[in-house]
C-alpha cells in the first residue's frame, strides 16, 4: 500500500471551486477596518507637505497615518518594510500615507484626497550595459559569488572553430497571482494576529517581530489558502507592515488590507528585467570550448536583490573556459524579488538561444549539441551529479514530439497562411532539502495528525503531505489529518524554490520514523512525537538538480506576423514525483508561464515617470486559454537515493525554465528571424517576412 | 472613489432631463468601462443615471435593416441568427472583443461610447489632455503599442478601442439619439471625433445625449470579414483590425465597404481605400495599392511605425480572404 504516487484530488478542491476557502482578506472578522495606502507619484524626492485634513474629516475615516504620526518601527534594516518613517520618496509608488476607515470605499476615498508636495529631485530609472555605475553585488541571491571563471574564454573564443557572441534581454515582469497581496491584522492585547496571503507562515512572521521589536510568541501568523504566489509572497512586503501598524493603532478591531492590483506593481516585488551578454566557442564537431556570460540587470537604491541569472550556466554544460559574471545598476525603481524560478528562468533564456543559434552555425541538430556537451561531474564543483537524465529528457522528447522528421531550414514550410517551425531547450532547476523544518505527528482517536507549518500556495500541499504521511506511518492516506497554514504548528521553511514538498516531506518522514520507534504500531490516544530536518551531508558529494527538455511548435503567420504556440511539450526528470495530478499541473503551469514570458508579458517601463505604465491586466498581458492548446508534460521514472528521504526534487519552477528558449528557437525556425529579445511579438518578426 | 448619488429613473426621457439638468451627471448601462473609471478615479460623477432597461433589448427589422436597441448586450447580439447570417462582420467583430463575461455585460449603446485604454489616460497620475485638458499627452514619447497613425493631432494619439464600432462604421450604421431637445440620428461614422485640440471630446454627444438605438441598412451585397490582429488569441485590444465588405463579380470589385480599429481616435472608415478599390480588378497589388491610398496619410508617432505595414498586409489578407 502506498499513497505516493496516487493521482489524488486536492483536498481543497472543493472548498476553493465552491468558494467556500477563506483567504486572508475573507478572514471573518467583528467590525473591521479596511485600509487604503496614500503612494508617491513622483520618482524619487522629498515630502514637503502632506495635506490630510480633507481626508480626515470624512465621515468613515478613523485616521490617515503618515511619517508624522506613524510608529517608530524596531527595526528598519529592511528599507522595503521600513515604512513611513521618514520623508523620503525612493520610488514611485512608495507608500507614503494609509487612510484608516470603516469601509474600504471610504479608504480609498480618503487616500484620493490626501493631497503631497514634494521637493522633487532628478531620477534615475534606466537600465543599460553602458551605465559607468553597475557594480559587482557581493553576492547573488540567495549567496553564490558573483563572479566566477575557470580557463581562458576570450583566449579560447579566439581561437574556436565556431563562436556565438550576442546579447539577449529579457523584460521586467510581475508576478501577479490571482490573490492580490492581502491582510487582516488585529491586535490585541500585546498579541499581533496576521491571517496574511503567504508563502510562509514563519519566515513572515520572523520579519514581522523584527520590524516591531516583538518576540516572535507575540506574532501568529495563519494563512490556510493561498490564491498564488509565484515567490512574490514569499517574503513580506508592504501589506503586511502596513496592516499590522494600522491594527496596533487601533487595537481590538481587525483590520483589513488588499492591495490594488496596480499598487502590486509597485509594492509586491517583481523579476528584474536582465542583459545577458553571451558567448560560445566550439569545435567544428560541436564541442564547446568556451562559454561566457556577463549579466547587467537592475536593484532597486534603497534595497539590494542581486539575481542569479548566471547560474545555470555555471553547471549546465562542460567546457573548459567558462566565465560569468553578475552586475547591477541601482535605481531609483521598487524593490525586485523573487519570482517563479529567480536566476534561473532568465538565465536559460540566453544560453539556451545561443546553443540554438550554435546548433545553426554547426549545421547541427540542437538536441545533438546539447547531448554532445553533457558533462560527467559539475563543471563548477567537480562533483558528480546526484542524478542527471538530461540526454534521456532530450531523447524521450524528441521521440513524443516528432522532432526526428524535422527539416532544420528555416523559414520554409507555409501550412494554410502561417510559418511553422519547431524548436528545443534544456531546463534545470537545483534540487534542495532546506534543513530547521520540523513536523508533528499524534495520535489521537484512532487517526494521525500531522501538523507542519508549512503553506499552501495553490501547489497541492494540503494533498501531497497526507500521502507522504501515510507511506512513513504505513496506513492509509485516509487515516491523516494535516495541519497546515498556521505558526501554532512546528517551524516550517518558505514555499519556495521548489523545496517545499522535499522540506517538510523529510521532516514528515523522519518525525513518522520517530514516532514508530516510539510507540510501535499499535500507539495511544495522545502519542506524538516530532522531527527536524538537518543538512544533507550528501549535498556536499554530489550536485543536485532536476532536469528537463522543453519542445515547442510555433506558427507565424505571414501575412500580419502573429504567433502563436500550438504544441508544448516538455519531459522532466525531477526524482519520484509524489502525486501524479498535482505535479502535472506543477509542470503545465511553470509551461504555461514560460509561455507567457515568450509571447506576452512585459512589464512596461516609462523611465519619464519611473513607472510601470502598463499596470493591469488588460495592458498586461499574460497567456489565457486561448494562447494554450496542446500542452503536455511527461518525466522519467528518476531515482535519487541522494537528495532526500523521499527521493523527490522540487517541481514548481522547472516547468518555466527554457520554455522561452524553445518557443524563441521555434520561432527561428518557422521564419528565419532570430529575437534576442523577450517577449517575442508580431513587430520584431514582420520587416522579414515575405 | 467619489461618492455620488444613483438614480434609477423608470424611463428614458426622465434619465435624459436627469442628466441634462446635471453637469456631474453620467449615464450607466452595462457598466463594463465606467465602473473601472470611477475605480480608478478618471470619471468623478455627481450623479450616475442608470439607464439599464430604459432602451430597449429588443432587434427588429426596420426598411430591410435591423434595428437594434441600445439595451442590447453585445453577446446577445453575436448571436442574433440574423445578425450572424446578413451581418457576419458586426458578429466577428463582437466576438473578437473583450472577453466572455464581458460581452455578457456590455450593450449595444455603451460599447461604441467605451474610452480609450491609453495607459496614461487610464492613470491620474500622469499626464493626459483627454482626462485633463491642457496637461499634456504622455504617450507621445512614451508608450504608444496601441496608438494612432491616422488622424490623430499633437494633443492626443489615442485610439477608440471598440471591435463593433468598427464594424458598425463599414456597415454604415447610424445611431438614433435621444437628447434633452428630443430625437435625432446620427451617421455612425460621425458619431466619433479625431482629437484636434480637445480631445477629451470622444464624440458629437452633447451632454445628456442618449443613444437609443443603432440601426443598421439592408445588408450590402458581397463577402464581410471582421480581421483583429492582436497579442494574444482572445482579451486583447487589436493592434490593427480590418472590417471588409467585398462585392465582387467575374473578378471585377463592384463595391467595397472597409473601416480600420486599432489606429484612430474613431473606427476609421477608409475612404480613400474603397475608391481605389471600386472597379478595379481582383489582386494583391489592386489590395496593396488600395492600403497605400488610404495610409498615405498615415503620421505614426515613434513606436507606431511598425501598424503602417502590418494594417497593409492585414488589409490585403483579408480582402485575399474574400474574393
Amino acid at each position: 500500500m502506498t499513497a505516493i504516487g496516487e493521482p489524488l484530488v486536492r483536498r481543497d478542491g472543493a472548498r476553493k471551486v465552491t468558494g467556500s476557502a477563506t483567504y486572508a482578506y475573507e478572514t471573518p472578522a467583528d467590525a473591521p477596518l479596511f485600509c487604503h495606502p496614500v503612494q508617491a507619484t513622483v520618482a524619487r524626492g522629498r515630502i514637503s507637505a502632506i495635506h490630510t485634513a480633507e481626508a480626515e474629516v470624512l465621515d468613515g475615516v478613523l485616521d490617515v497615518i503618515t511619517y508624522r504620526t506613524a510608529e517608530r518601527l524596531a527595526s528598519t534594516e529592511d528599507a522595503e518594510l521600513a515604512l513611513l518613517q521618514d520623508r523620503e520618496v525612493a520610488f514611485r509608488g512608495q507608500v507614503i500615507g494609509l487612510v484608516v476607515a470603516e469601509t474600504s470605499e471610504i479608504a480609498r476615498h480618503g487616500a484620493e484626497l490626501v493631497v503631497v508636495d514634494y521637493l522633487e529631485h532628478e531620477h534615475d530609472t534606466e537600465l543599460s550595459a553602458e551605465r559607468d555605475d553597475l557594480y559587482k553585488p557581493e553576492k547573488v541571491n540567495p549567496a553564490f559569488p558573483a563572479d566566477t571563471g575557470t580557463g581562458d574564454v576570450d583566449a579560447a573564443m579566439a581561437s574556436a572553430d565556431v563562436t556565438v557572441e550576442q546579447t539577449y534581454r529579457t523584460a521586467m515582469y510581475h508576478n501577479n497571482p490571482l490573490e492580490p497581496h492581502a491582510t487582516t491584522a488585529l491586535w490585541d492585547d500585546d498579541f499581533l494576529t496576521l491571517w496574511d496571503s503567504t508563502q510562509g507562515v514563519h519566515p513572515s512572521r520572523k520579519a514581522v517581530a523584527k520590524v516591531f521589536g516583538l518576540p516572535a510568541e507575540r506574532v501568529r501568523v495563519v494563512c490556510p489558502f493561498v490564491g498564488g504566489g509565484f515567490g512574490s509572497k514569499g517574503l513580506p512586503h508592504a501589506n503586511v507592515v502596513l496592516a499590522a501598524m494600522a491594527a496596533r493603532a487601533h487595537p481590538g478591531r481587525p483590520v483589513k488590507l488588499a492591495l490594488t492590483r496596480q499598487q502590486m506593481f509597485s509594492l509586491a516585488g517583481y523579476r528584474t528585467p536582465t542583459i545577458q551578454k553571451m558567448r560560445l566557442g566550439a569545435t567544428r564537431d560541436g564541442e564547446l570550448t568556451a562559454l561566457g556570460l556577463d549579466v547587467v540587470e537592475q536593484t532597486s537604491r534603497i534595497k539590494e536583490f542581486a539575481e542569479q541569472t548566471a547560474l545555470p550556466s555555471r553547471m549546465m554544460y562542460a567546457a573548459p573556459n567558462r566565465r560569468t559574471t553578475h552586475r547591477l545598476a541601482a535605481l531609483d525603481v521598487p524593490v525586485p524579488s523573487w519570482m517563479r524560478a529567480p536566476g534561473e528562468c532568465p538565465g536559460m533564456f540566453g544560453p539556451e538561444v545561443a546553443m540554438d543559434e550554435l546548433a545553426y552555425e554547426l549545421g547541427l541538430d540542437p538536441v545533438e549539441l546539447r547531448v554532445r556537451n553533457e558533462p560527467e561531474v559539475d563543471p563548477e564543483s567537480g562533483n558528480p551529479f546526484s542524478s542527471r537524465h538530461l540526454v534521456e529528457c532530450l531523447r524521450e522528447g524528441a521521440r513524443r514530439f516528432g522532432w526526428d522528421s524535422r527539416d532544420p531550414r528555416p523559414g520554409v514550410r507555409l501550412e494554410d497562411g502561417w510559418l511553422v517551425g519547431t524548436g528545443v531547450a534544456a531546463s534545470v532547476y537545483p534540487s534542495s532539502t532546506r534543513a530547521g523544518t520540523t513536523a508533528r505527528v499524534r495520535f489521537s482517536q484512532g487517526r494521525y495528525a500531522v501538523e507542519i507549518g508549512a503553506a499552501d500556495l495553490g501547489t497541492g500541499a494540503w494533498t501531497v503531505l497526507p500521502q507522504i504521511a501515510a507511506d512513513a506511518l504505513d496506513v492509509p492516506v485516509e487515516e491523516i489529518d494535516i495541519r497546515i497554514g498556521d505558526t501554532d504548528y512546528p517551524v516550517a521553511a518558505v514555499a519556495g524554490g521548489s523545496a517545499g514538498t522535499a522540506t517538510w516531506g523529510s521532516a514528515i518522514v523522519e518525525a513518522a520514523r520517530t514516532f514508530r520507534d516510539k510507540f510501535g504500531r499499535d500507539p495511544a490516544d495522545g502519542d506524538e512525537a516530532d522531527a527536524t530536518t538537518t543538512d544533507n551531508p550528501a549535498r556536499k558529494k554530489y550536485a543536485m538538480y532536476a532536469f528537463g527538455a522543453q519542445f515547442a511548435e510555433a506558427r507565424v503567420h505571414a501575412d500580419t506576423g502573429e504567433i502563436r504556440v500550438p504544441r508544448l511539450l516538455g519531459v522532466f526528470a525531477a526524482g519520484r514525483i509524489i502525486n501524479p495530478r498535482t505535479a502535472r499541473s506543477q509542470f503545465l503551469g511553470g509551461m504555461t508561464m514560460g509561455l507567457s514570458m515568450a509571447l506576452h508579458e512585459e512589464s512596461v517601463w516609462d523611465p519619464r515617470f519611473g513607472q510601470v505604465v502598463n499596470h493591469d491586466l488588460a495592458e498586461y498581458h499574460v497567456s489565457v486559454n486561448a494562447d494554450v492548446d496542446d500542452i503536455q508534460a511527461h518525466w522519467l521514472d528518476e531515482e535519487d537515493a541522494h537528495v532526500n528521504a523521499l527521493g523527490a526534487k522540487g517541481i514548481g519552477e522547472i516547468g518555466i525554465v527554457g520554455t522561452a528558449a524553445a518557443v524563441v528557437n521555434a520561432v527561428f525556425h518557422a521564419t528565419g528571424v532570430r529575437v534576442r529579445e523577450l517577449p517575442v511579438t508580431l513587430d520584431k518578426v514582420l520587416p522579414a517576412l515575405p | 472613489m467619489k461618492p455620488f448619488a444613483y438614480d434609477s429613473p423608470t424611463d428614458a426621457v426622465t434619465a435624459v432631463r436627469a442628466v441634462a439638468d446635471d453637469p456631474s451627471a453620467v449615464f450607466l448601462a452595462g457598466g463594463t468601462n465606467l465602473v473601472d473609471h470611477l475605480k480608478l478615479g478618471i470619471a468623478r460623477p455627481g450623479r450616475v443615471v442608470d439607464v439599464t432597461g430604459l432602451t430597449s433589448t429588443e432587434i427588429t427589422e426596420s426598411d430591410g435593416g435591423l434595428s437594434i436597441g441600445a439595451g442590447v448586450r453585445n453577446s446577445d447580439l453575436a448571436a442574433d441568427p440574423r445578425v450572424r447570417s446578413r451581418y457576419p462582420v458586426l458578429a466577428e467583430s463582437l466576438l473578437a472583443g473583450a472577453s466572455g463575461q464581458l460581452r455578457n455585460m456590455a450593450t449595444t449603446g455603451g460599447n461604441p461610447l467605451q474610452r480609450t485604454r491609453c495607459v496614461y489616460f487610464q492613470d491620474v497620475t500622469t499626464p493626459c489632455n483627454k482626462r485633463t485638458p491642457g496637461s499634456g499627452c504622455s504617450a507621445i514619447g512614451g508608450y504608444t503599442r496601441y496608438h494612432a497613425i491616422l488622424g490623430a493631432s499633437e494633443h492626443c494619439v489615442a485610439t477608440h478601442p471598440s471591435d463593433m464600432a468598427v464594424a458598425l462604421a463599414a456597415l454604415g450604421a447610424s445611431v438614433r439619439v435621444l437628447g434633452p431637445d428630443g430625437e435625432r440620428t446620427i451617421p455612425f461614422t460621425e458619431l466619433h471625433r479625431l482629437p484636434g485640440d480637445s480631445p477629451e471630446k470622444d464624440t458629437v454627444l452633447g451632454h445628456g445625449e442618449l443613444i437609443t438605438a443603432i440601426d443598421l441598412p439592408a445588408p450590402p451585397g458581397g463577402r464581410q470579414r471582421y480581421r483583429k490582429v492582436r497579442d494574444r488569441a482572445s482579451y486583447a485590444f487589436a493592434l490593427v483590425s480590418v472590417a471588409a465588405v467585398l462585392d465582387v463579380a467575374d473578378g471585377t470589385i463592384r463595391d467595397a465597404r472597409v473601416a480600420f480599429g486599432g489606429v484612430a481616435h474613431k473606427p476609421w472608415r477608409a475612404w480613400q481605400a474603397e475608391d481605389a478599390l471600386r472597379g478595379a480588378r481582383v489582386s494583391d497589388a489592386v489590395f496593396r495599392e488600395a492600403a497605400e491610398a488610404e495610409l498615405a496619410q498615415a503620421e505614426p508617432v515613434p513606436g507606431t511605425e511598425f501598424k503602417v505595414p502590418l494594417l497593409t498586409r492585414t488589409l490585403v489578407s483579408v480582402l485575399r480572404e474574400l474574393t
